[in-house]
């Protein structure tokens, strides 16, 4: 029982041998800090502090990276009993995809640190919010045409998800570097419109002819639906999105990959539906496209129940 | 190949017959997103208006010297060219309409409508006869546009064009974003049995 007790006594202080430098390099006495709440920012320190100087609001002094000039207030700091955990509450939700600056005073000397989210968690953030939770089909009400158009079979509804997600992908990848380095640096905004849709038709037209001669058999498959995808609001909606946003190369690629995606999930979704449909006993007058919007209107009070989901 | 339809019939027929909304269902995306009052279907069924006539037209005059294999995305330029007008002109003009609006301005250049109209009315017809089928066609969009504003307003807000008129509000639901494709579903359906009825007392 003692040599237990040794044992895992000798484990504990060659555990904290190893961390002390880890400690020390990283600015002795705060050791962790991250986002709570949407509201909040929580901080470990490496030791107890007292409430008058880690649980006091004035001593924190808070920024976003991008303006030192703004600040944001603290309305109120919980210190945690051991004085080891202090969380900062704001009076208004931080935009957490920025990276806070956070300096501290009272503790001897000022401490700064930064806290931001994961990069990947960001991005993969993007994604989900573009399939799920902001769906272009369900919660933005684009690509009505074409996503009531091809929802009557099962297999015209994946044919036409796959084809649109590549061509998605392609487009939103060159209006990227269209907008980065030939709108932005000669000011030629007005012509976004006009280049992000050149830009999609080109890319139908070229994938139109090159799949034609390189590989009929796929090109019987998916070709018709070529046509209908620049008919579709959502694949100028994303370009316009991303030049707004001035997202960089790998947000565009995820939001453009969950824009395909959402749609594809919605037809998907919408032709399952659709196929029973057909056996149900509905009112003559709301046949077909009447009761299919009736569906899609209960699919977009379903989808609302994705929105605050916060996972990353 | 010229139409046989006077001018006065293309233009009835955008509005009714082959209405953009009810009948075509194309364009939706504003008709769900938007359509919650009627000055909003108004000011964006005038833009469409607007871009339908001025790109059948330009369509009409050149249609001889495109070049059938790249005929789609001549058509989708020349919209974009259009789009881009009406977009600049109403941000500079009309700015608390426009932001109202938001992204669906710059859409119109992906709206089913108008390029299907290209592809089957103005690459074939006389410019004159686009100049008509475009007016038929834009009026018809912002009359399926108004009429679903009208209702979702006067039921969600019991207002219509902003006046009170109802002195309640009968069914907050209609005015909530998703209530558009409950809307569009309901009134398509109504149309339909108008229709049917219709039908069959003209037979009797």
């Amino acid at each position: 029982m003692k040599t237990i007790l040794m044992t895992r006594r000798v484990l504990l202080a060659a555990m904290l041998c190893l961390l002390v430098p880890a400690l020390a390099w990283a600015g002795n006495l705060i050791s962790g800090q991250r986002f709570g709440a949407d509201n909040e920012i929580v901080v470990t320190f490496s030791e107890p502090l007292a409430p008058a100087v880690a649980g006091e609001a004035a001593n924190y002094s808070v920024h976003e990276e991008a303006d030192p000039d703004i600040r944001l207030a603290v309305a109120e700091v919980a210190l945690s009993e051991d004085g080891r955990t202090a969380t900062l509450k704001f009076a208004e939700p931080l935009n957490t995809v920025k990276t806070h600056v956070v300096s501290m005073a009272g503790a001897g000397a000022a401490e700064t640190f930064r806290v931001s989210k994961s990069y990947l968690g960001y991005l993969l953030g993007i994604l989900v919010s573009a399939l799920l939770i902001n769906n272009f089909v369900f919660t933005k009400y684009l690509g009505l045409c074409v996503f009531f158009g091809t929802s009557k079979r099962k297999d015209t509804a994946k044919g036409m998800g796959i084809t649109f997600t590549i061509v998605m992908v392609a487009s939103a990848i060159m209006s990227w570097f269209f907008y980065q380095f030939i709108l932005k640096p000669f000011d030629l905004n007005f012509l976004q419109i006009v280049i992000f849709i050149g830009l999609v038709s080109l890319t139908v037209q070229a994938v139109d002819t090159v799949l034609r001669k390189v590989n009929p058999a796929l090109f019987n498959a998916f070709g018709v639906y070529l046509v209908l995808v620049i008919a579709n609001c959502v694949i100028l909606a994303v370009p316009l999105i991303l030049a707004d946003n001035e997202y960089n190369f790998f947000e565009t690629v995820m939001l453009a990959l969950g824009a395909g995606g959402g749609f594809m999930l919605a037809l998907y979704l919408m032709s399952s539906v659709r196929e029973r449909m057909e056996l149900a006993n509905v009112p003559r007058a709301f046949k077909g496209v009447p009761i299919a919007f009736i569906v899609a209107g209960q699919f977009a009070l379903a989808f609302l129940g994705f929105s605050g989901l916060n996972i990353f | 190949m010229a139409t046989d339809k006077t001018n006065l019939q293309l233009v009835t027929n955008g509005i009714l017959n082959e209405n953009p909304i009810f009948r075509l269902v194309l364009s939706m995306c504003p008709a769900v997103g938007i359509s919650t009052t009627v000055m909003n279907g108004f000011m964006l069924g005038i833009a469409v208006l607007f871009v339908q006539v001025f790109s059948s037209c330009t369509i009409a005059i050149f249609k001889d010297k495109i070049h059938p294999r790249i005929r789609i995305p001549t058509y989708t330029l020349t919209i974009a060219t259009w789009v881009t007008v009406i977009d600049m002109v109403l941000a500079a003009y009309l700015p608390e309409a426009y932001a109202k609006m938001g992204i669906f301005i710059k859409l119109i250049v992906a709206f089913a409508i108008i390029t299907m109209r290209l592809e089957m009315f103005a690459g074939k017809e006389s410019v004159t006869a686009s100049f008509w089928d475009g007016i038929g066609m834009g009026l018809g969009f912002m009359f399926g546009m108004m009429a679903l504003g009208f209702v979702r307003e006067l039921l969600g807000l019991g207002t219509v064009l902003g006046y009170d008129v109802l002195g309640f509000k009968p069914l907050l639901f209609f005015i909530l974003p998703f209530a558009g494709f409950f809307c569009v579903g309901l009134m398509m359906g109504f149309f339909n049995y108008i229709e049917a009825r219709y039908r069959r007392a003209k037979r009797a």
